[in-house]
């Protein structure tokens, strides 16, 4: 059991939002803890090399960093039973100003008979959206 | 660019990946999550885990273990230079935790044409020490065709 009343929930409504500010510290981090080295995550020149603007997220990062909003709102991130993402468009991350990724959640299906939710997440980088069909189902 | 013979070919399991609680740490720092469940051994008992507890996200980690067989795979015919992650999800039978010894095994989903691009979806079964089946994790690269 959560804090959750699922009878009180309507769809459509917002969970929360949370601004995150993605750096080139963040982006080395993740490369570590991930074991994702691919260089166009971290050098300029590789990623032009490439046909990139520059160094972007790991796609990984954003998934993991926009579900928060559901583990934030739900409090047991064990809860998120089943989480998928389409990436649709790069986040670029600035060597100096880094890059702020907003993250968005709304309801957006009740399972009041197998106390499942669906948060619909949206995730947005330099007015892009940056995931496409988000969604994290949360067990209540 | 890739061989779609590889449609429905699985690769061999992976040795077992021992969850370590620092690694969790680790990870959940480097995606921002800041749940007490994942640092604090305690919190994450009081919810019912045994120990800390992996961000949803974390399973990508094994999973990439398992994709390293097929982009080795000569009959795959993977550019991996050529690859951008299209989609990905992880559906979860339980929450990964420190401790748990994780295996994985990868099956060729689909291999589907796209113009000059192919798209190649993977899912990966990850199972406990007691062969259980602990996520699925499935994730579509999308192999950019030569220009």
């Amino acid at each position: 059991m959560t804090h959750i009343n699922i009878a009180s929930l309507e769809v459509g409504q917002e969970i929360g939002s949370i601004e995150f500010l993605l750096t080139r510290d963040s982006l080395v981090r993740y490369a570590g803890a991930s074991g994702d080295f691919n260089p166009i995550h971290y050098r300029d020149d590789f990623a032009k090399s490439v046909g990139l603007d520059g160094v972007l997220a790991h796609g990984m990062l954003t998934m993991g960093a926009a579900v928060q909003v559901a583990v934030d709102w739900v409090g047991d991130p064990g809860r998120i039973v089943d989480y998928g993402v389409r990436f649709t468009k790069p986040v670029f991350v600035d060597a100096k100003d880094g890059a702020v990724l907003t993250v968005t959640g709304k309801i957006g299906e009740i399972d009041a008979e197998n106390s499942i939710v669906r948060i619909d997440i949206s995730a947005v980088a330099a007015d892009l959206a940056v995931l496409g069909k988000a969604q994290a189902r949360v067990r209540i | 660019m890739v061989n779609a013979s590889v449609e429905g070919k699985t690769y061999a399991e992976t040795d077992p990946y021992l969850v370590g609680r620092e690694k969790i740490r680790e990870f959940a720092h480097a995606v921002k999550a800041s749940n007490s469940m994942h640092f604090d051994v305690l919190a994450a008992q009081a919810a019912g885990y045994l120990d800390v507890i992996a961000p949803p996200t974390f399973a990508v980690v094994i999973q990439e273990r398992s994709l390293t067989s097929v982009l080795a795979d000569k009959e795959a015919d993977i550019d991996f230079s050529r690859v951008v992650h299209g989609d990905q999800r992880f559906i979860h039978a339980r929450p990964i935790v420190a401790g748990d010894e994780l295996t994985s095994q990868l099956t060729v989903a689909s291999v589907k044409s796209l113009g000059a691009h192919a798209m190649v979806t993977f899912e990966t079964k990850i199972h406990d020490a007691a062969k259980q089946l602990v996520c699925t994790a499935i994730s579509t690269l999308v192999v950019r065709g030569a220009e």
